[in-house]
């Protein structure tokens, strides 16, 4: 060994205890991080990837004990520090960024504070010098004008912005280490790569080594040097990002490089559409909504938005958040009124219905949340959440209820033991497939899905997704998909309309928006999209190649 | 599908429950008893006393605790621990009416303002505000000159005072509810105002209101005792906890069994709908 690691971590054990039960989560896990290199740590949820991040830190939750192993810094076993002495290096040589940066900044303390809080504990100077520092990591972070943003509060501060601070933070002390705990995950596509190239250049410049906590494969093919891809608290493999992307050794990553959707995947061969008529036809919808405070002002979320759908195919509606995009879906399946415009589902125009007509209406077009654990009712069980749709109209005998139910179980693929269970002991995915149940069950012809992947691991993700498309081709359903993932979008939908800051800026077939975008904005959208350096399938992941090229030049 | 239930994080959640109700906190055993054994002597109190509770024994005036006489005797010979077991139903019952009125009416006024919002919110939950303004002994106090003495009316004036703070809490939760997605996906498959508020509003809000009501049914024997003490409840025979302490406070340098024993007995009742209430307001999912 020529160098020392920054990080070196030897069959590290970590066990969460929940009742007087201890449960190991982490399984001996090896890796060294070494000067100035960028390790990802990829796998999905419950891979124990976070818990090894925040090992390193000492910041395990107080349920988590480390069983065995050792994890050394610069050579020195922190294991059994304690956290007083673990708060003499956290900051100065190894340092966090955090997931959520809504959370992570104290709100009623503005960001200069904050930033210089850091300064202050590990005594960097006086009060001038550490004012200076601060304005100088604003600045340097791109927070500018810096002196206006040191008195701003995080309520003030997009969040792209939030999270430049908490950069900032993590890098004033030049640390040799910084461990980015899924740092971009609840940002923008575009907003994540300006902060992904903004800890690059940081770390170009002075030479700070990388832990990248990541579900994205894509993010950590682009960003890093080596891959640890985890699962279920166990190293898969381990390896230089070029001959793991390019060779997986181990099924696990095969099948995540498999599901993570890709620019660079050949796109799935769509059926060819004969029908003529359009399902849903939405012409100027408008949406404005009166902002209370002060003086009422309004503000236009959708503006003039027109797009028709064609029956039995998937129309995508992509956007950034902010973009309109939740507003106008809320307007097509009735739950607000929109300003101006006129929205046809099957012929009947939307806009015009109200009380038991738009109650009667509302069969035909069914909506699936984002969240499936938000979506379903705590206190139901599976059978009564798929059956309630079915007891809101013409009355059904209730074993022609209860044999609807299991049929539609069986087609989203959950057995009929699920029937009598609760939504808390399903995973996010199998509570995703009841939600799609529950907005079956009612034969609609049109089905909206608002970021219904995108809550979901890649490979829960894709199983999702093949579902969807099935019942697509079975049942001739015309989706409505609504999403910030361009990768997902490019592989399941046929036609797209991109919205920017409430416009429609592109729409049209998928080719032709992807290939030729007519607007600026879908080009740097197309960009941002993480996983370019993802190889072109060595493994063929979807039987019909596609005309399309498989890498899409700006 | 395999790959999913191995993806399957809280699988083993309904095993959770057992392990749960195996391990039941001491306290919380200790409150369910004393609970349990109080309404045991609301129901059968001859079963528990061997003495009446209203007549007392010639003779046997002001007696200390003794083997014979558990808590001791009173002014008049009676015993007071079968005055305690006989005044259990009285309490008891007041409580009961006192805790299902502020229950019934508060959480309708609380979901009928959370449910339809607007100006209705708005004039009840004013209302309220106001009632929660007027000190509420002097609330009970003042409906209780309205309705008249007895013991019914002490529970019902007891009651109409935890009204405010039952509406206050049930419309909170009945917002939280409302405004979740599983409200809205509910109408968006057809359901009307009325199944909704059914079928999701009212079981996901009542966990903690029921929680509330555990916790005020410990109040309003507490409220109804004071009541009682300052003369306005049960008429002197009755053996209501709170007389029975009222007429001990003229002994209380001679017999001090008079005033504990049955002060004792309240705050132990007390203190267990403390603790229950606490449990039941963690069952929340």
């Amino acid at each position: 060994m020529t160098v020392t690691p920054i990080l070196q971590v030897d069959d590290l054990a970590i066990a969460y205890k929940t009742g007087d039960r201890e449960q190991r989560v982490v399984h001996g896990v090896s890796f060294s991080v070494a000067p100035g290199e960028v390790v990802a740590l990829v796998g999905e949820s419950g891979s124990g990837k976070t818990t090894t991040a925040q090992a390193t830190l000492g910041l395990l939750a107080g349920n988590g004990r480390v069983e065995s192993g050792t994890i050394r810094l610069n050579g020195t076993d922190i294991t059994n520090w304690s956290q007083k002495r673990l708060d003499s290096i956290r900051g100065a040589v190894v340092s966090l960024i955090p997931q959520d940066p809504g959370s992570s900044l104290n709100p009623v303390r503005t960001i200069g504070s904050q930033l210089a809080e850091v300064l202050q504990i590990h005594k960097r100077g006086d009060r001038r010098a550490i004012h200076a520092r601060v304005i100088e990591l604003l600045e340097r972070v791109g927070l500018t004008p810096a002196e206006m943003r040191a008195r701003q509060y995080p309520h003030e501060l997009s969040g792209g912005m939030k999270q430049r601070v908490l950069i900032a933070i993590a890098v004033a002390l030049n640390p040799a280490l910084i461990v980015a705990d899924e740092p971009t995950s609840a940002l923008d596509v575009t907003v994540q790569r300006r902060i992904l190239d903004l800890i690059d250049e940081l770390r170009r410049e002075s030479g700070t080594a990388v832990l990248l906590v990541t579900h994205d494969l894509g993010v950590a093919a682009d960003r890093a040097d080596r891959l640890v891809v985890l699962q279920n608290g166990r190293i898969q493999e381990q390896g230089g990002v070029k001959e793991v992307l390019a060779a997986p050794r181990s099924a696990y990553t095969r099948r995540l490089l498999a599901d993570a959707p890709s620019l660079g995947k050949p796109r799935p061969a769509r059926p060819g559409i004969e029908s003529q008529d359009f399902a849903i036809e939405v012409t100027g919808l408008t949406h404005d909504f009166t902002v209370t405070g002060g003086e009422a002002k309004s503000f236009r979320a959708v503006d003039n938005v027109s797009f028709k759908v064609r029956r039995g195919t998937t129309h995508a509606i992509v956007g950034e958040s902010g973009s309109g995009k939740t507003t106008a879906i809320r307007s097509i399946v009735g739950f607000i009124k929109p300003t101006a415009g006129r929205i046809l589902v099957d012929g009947v125009d939307l806009t015009t219905l109200k009380g038991e007509k738009l109650r009667q209406f509302r069969k035909h077009i069914q909506l699936v949340y984002q969240n499936p654990f938000g979506s379903l009712d705590p206190r139901q069980t599976i059978a009564r959440i798929v059956e309630e749709p079915l007891l809101n109209f013409e009355p059904i005998p209730a074993a022609d209820r209860a044999r609807k139910v299991r049929d539609m179980l069986a087609r989203v693929g959950l057995s009929e033991s699920f029937l009598e269970r609760h939504p808390r002991a399903l995973s996010g995915g199998q509570r995703q497939r009841v939600a799609i149940a529950r907005a079956l069950v009612l034969d609609p012809r049109v089905l909206v899905l608002d970021e219904a992947v995108s809550a979901l691991d890649v490979t829960v993700q894709a199983q999702i997704l093949s579902l969807l498309d099935e019942l697509q081709k079975t049942l001739g359903l015309t989706y409505l998909f609504v999403s910030h993932d361009l990768a997902v979008v490019r592989q399941i939908s046929d036609t797209v309309s991109v919205m920017h800051k409430g416009r429609q800026v592109d729409g049209g077939p998928i080719e032709t928006v992807f290939g030729r975008p007519d607007s600026a904005y879908t080009r740097e959208l197309i960009d941002a999209i993480p996983g370019r350096s993802l190889p072109v399938p060595g493994v063929p992941v979807l039987a019909v190649p596609s005309e399309n090229p498989p890498r899409l030049s700006p | 599908m395999t790959a999913e239930t191995a993806t399957g994080t809280m699988a083993d959640a309904p095993g959770r429950w057992t392990t749960r109700f195996k391990r039941v906190p001491v306290t919380l055993a200790l409150a369910w008893a004393v609970v349990f054994i109080v309404l045991a002597w609301a129901a059968l109190p001859s079963l528990f006393a061997g003495y009446s509770g209203t007549e007392g024994v010639p003779g046997e005036q002001l007696r200390p605790p003794s083997a014979e006489h558990v808590l001791g005797t009173d002014g008049l010979g009676r015993d007071v621990y079968a005055r305690i077991v006989y005044g259990a139903r009285h309490s008891l019952s007041g409580a009961f009416v006192a805790v299902t009125v502020g229950l019934i009416l508060g959480t309708l006024l609380g979901l009928i303002a959370g449910a339809r919002g607007g100006w209705i919110d708005a004039v009840i939950m004013r209302l309220v505000d106001s009632m929660l303004a007027v000190p509420s002994l002097l609330l009970s106090l003042s409906i209780i000159v309205l309705l008249g003495f007895g013991t019914i009316n002490v529970a019902i004036a007891v009651g109409a005072v935890s009204i405010a703070r039952f509406a206050r809490l049930a419309r909170s939760e009945v917002v939280r509810v409302r405004r979740s997605e599983y409200v809205e996906a509910a109408y968006g498959s057809g359901g009307t105002f009325w199944a909704v508020l059914y079928r999701h509003v009212l079981p996901n809000s009542l966990t903690s209101v029921i929680a509330l009501a555990a916790l005020q049914f410990g109040s309003a024997i507490l409220a109804i005792s004071t009541l009682g003490f300052l003369g306005y409840g049960a008429p002197p025979p009755t053996p209501e906890w709170g007389l029975l302490i009222a007429e001990g406070r003229n002994y209380l340098s001679r017999a001090w069994w008079l005033t504990a024993a049955p002060g004792l007995v309240v705050v132990l009742v007390v203190l267990s709908a403390d603790r229950i209430s606490k449990a039941l307001g963690r069952t929340a999912p």
